[in-house]
């Protein structure tokens, strides 16, 4: 079956003439997660908006359910639900007032059991004959997600749903993530935090700059990350690896003054006892050494400055 | 047509009308009555009647003209504008909906407002003056086709829009001046000769001139112009907000 969400060469360049997006192809499949990760500027509103129809692509195709978002909106709109980063709402409207009105947006018929169960799980039910500039921030964005659900989408954007939002309410949105996930609903958020992506996704793209510069599976990243390395640091310099040490997976650096063991944290046995005996062996006096592992924020980092080194 | 979210958007913003009910009925039947006071009275007792109709009638074909196109252009053109400034713009543009369901919402919704106010005001009015109505099915008519178009236009500056200032800008600097200048309060052959030629180039002349026709049989220019005046600007305005929908002017980025 084809994916859920499918970006090809998408390039939006702004009426000032900014390229947004510089040729994004990307496919999302139906009930994932995808967290897109990337610094301020990078494009994620712009993609968003391109998929929902807020602006309009310059280039490229993208379809939602098999569904062309340009010409055949309607029924790819039918199947999204946007929860915008910015927190638009009217402030004299009614909480519930508000949500009803965009499942009638949606041309689906009023439902007040529905809407009842979609404001229970935002823990807005108590709130719902509350006008929305009483509301706390945290309450808004939920107001956003409970717009978003009103209409029973089956794809859902988050854009950058838990910045600046304490703890707790992360927690809960996570959860509620999680919920919707069980329901089948297909998944993507915005985000520039690592851990936020580490904790809910089943897979990471990493976007900067307007380009897309990796998809992977979180548990792939993961391996990668699983990578640690042991820097032993000599009291004199080396010129070649001893012959006891040959056997690891050691490198020199530092001019002959360290030495770089890597070992994979998953693996049954990390393999540094040896190590350390066999620099014993070799009769070599030991400064100070460190262990250090690879991070998302490693390979994230590598990625984008990669990509600046080759332009 | 996606006909629910026509609905949605109509019932929210008729329910924002209906939370200010009081300030939306009182303030019409308040400045009715002040116009009462000060034009009839004041100018009534120097002017007894304008071709054969009390002062006091003649003026309230004018009077509901000048409501009903201020307020159709002020409720139609905030009516699109706030989401515009707000951002809850970003559901419309997300939703199933087209450019023409989102017109018929907004503008259905202000159009039904002004018409509302515009029939307080007969009411309020008929506690002032005897009226008789000659028409009233053409003034029903010509009512609701002002209703109608006025809101096209609002829905039009208010996507035109990029601020406040702009917002209330057409409304004051155009369309107040045309109407009172345009035979609200006064009929045309009053003028002299020369103003009287010039005054034919405004076209609320002819909407004031028609609707007047439909309560006492008198106008200053024929029903048929009248008719075709207002036909032909909702017209105009309905080939703008067709090209607005083609275009994606001042809507999508
Ligand atoms: N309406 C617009 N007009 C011109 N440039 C824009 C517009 N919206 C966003 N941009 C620019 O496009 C780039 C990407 O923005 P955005 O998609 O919001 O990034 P992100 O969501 O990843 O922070 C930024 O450099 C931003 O300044
Ligand atoms: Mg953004």
């Amino acid at each position: 079956m084809a994916a859920m969400v499918e970006i090809r060469d998408l390039r939006k360049v702004y009426a000032g003439g900014f390229e947004a997006l510089k040729g994004a192809s990307l496919d999302i499949e139906e009930g994932e997660i995808l967290a897109l990760l990337g610094p301020n500027g990078a494009g994620k509103t712009t993609l968003i908006s391109t998929i929902c129809g807020i602006t309009l692509p310059t280039s490229g195709q993208i379809t939602v359910g098999g569904h062309d978002v340009v010409h055949d909106y309607r029924h790819a709109r039918n199947l999204i639900g946007l929860v915008p980063q910015e927190i638009n709402l009217e402030p004299f409207e009614k909480v519930i007032n508000t949500v009803r009105f965009s499942r009638g947006l949606f041309g689906k018929p009023r439902n007040d059991a529905l809407i009842e169960d979609v404001l229970r799980k935002l823990s807005l039910w108590d709130k719902r004959d509350a006008r929305i500039m009483e509301l706390s921030g945290g309450m808004k964005r939920r107001v956003l997600i409970a717009k978003a659900l009103s209409h029973e989408p089956r794809v859902l954007f988050l854009d950058e749903p838990t910045a600046g939002v304490d703890v707790e309410l992360r927690r809960d949105m996570w959860e509620t993530v999680a919920e919707l996930k069980r329901d089948g609903v297909t998944i993507i958020l915005t985000t520039h935090y690592i851990e936020e992506a580490e904790a809910i996704a089943d897979r990471i793209g990493v976007i900067n700059k307007g380009e897309i510069l990796l998809v992977e599976a979180k548990d792939n990243l993961m391996t990668r990350m699983g990578q640690k390395e042991l820097r032993v640091e000599l009291t004199a310099p080396l010129t070649a690896l001893p012959e006891a040490l040959a056997r690891f997976d050691v490198t020199l650096s530092d001019e002959g003054c360290t030495l770089i063991y890597s070992y994979d944290t998953s693996a049954d046995r990390s393999g540094i006892a040896q190590v350390m005996s066999a620099l014993n062996g070799a009769g070599l006096a030991v400064r100070d050494m460190q262990t250090k592992q690879n991070s998302l924020e490693d390979i994230f980092v590598g990625l984008v400055s990669d990509k600046e080194g080759a332009a | 047509m996606n006909w629910g979210a026509i609905a949605a958007i109509y019932r929210f913003e008729m329910a924002r009308f209906f939370r200010t009910l009081t300030q939306s009925f009182v303030s019409p039947v308040i400045s009715t009555s002040l116009y009462f006071v000060v034009f009839g009275a004041a100018i009534g007792s120097r002017i007894d009647e304008v071709e054969g109709v009390s002062y006091g009638a003649f003026i309230v074909p004018g009077l509901i003209m000048l409501t009903v196109m201020t307020q159709a252009i002020s409720n139609a053109s905030f009516g699109i504008y706030f989401p515009k400034f707000i951002g809850t713009i970003y559901e419309l543009l997300s939703a199933p909906v087209n450019f023409l369901e989102i017109v018929m919402g907004y503008v259905g919704a202000a159009a039904t407002k002004a018409l509302f106010i515009g029939i307080v005001i007969l009411v309020t009015s008929a506690f002032f003056v005897d009226l008789t109505i000659q028409n009233p099915l053409a003034m029903l008519a010509f009512l609701m086709l002002t209703c109608l178009s006025f809101a096209l236009l609002g829905f039009i500056i208010g996507i035109w829009a990029g601020n406040f200032e702009q917002l209330q800008l057409v409304p004051l600097l155009v369309v107040t001046p045309l109407v009172f200048l345009g035979g609200s309060f006064y009929s045309i052959s009053m003028l002299p000769p020369v103003w009287q030629t010039i005054t034919l180039f405004n076209p609320v002349v002819y909407l004031i001139s028609g609707f007047r026709w439909s309560f006492f049989g008198l106008a200053d220019v024929p029903i048929g112009l009248s008719l075709l005046a207002i036909t032909g600007f909702t017209l105009l305005c309905l080939a703008v907000i067709w090209w607005i929908f083609k275009t994606g002017w001042r809507i999508r980025t």
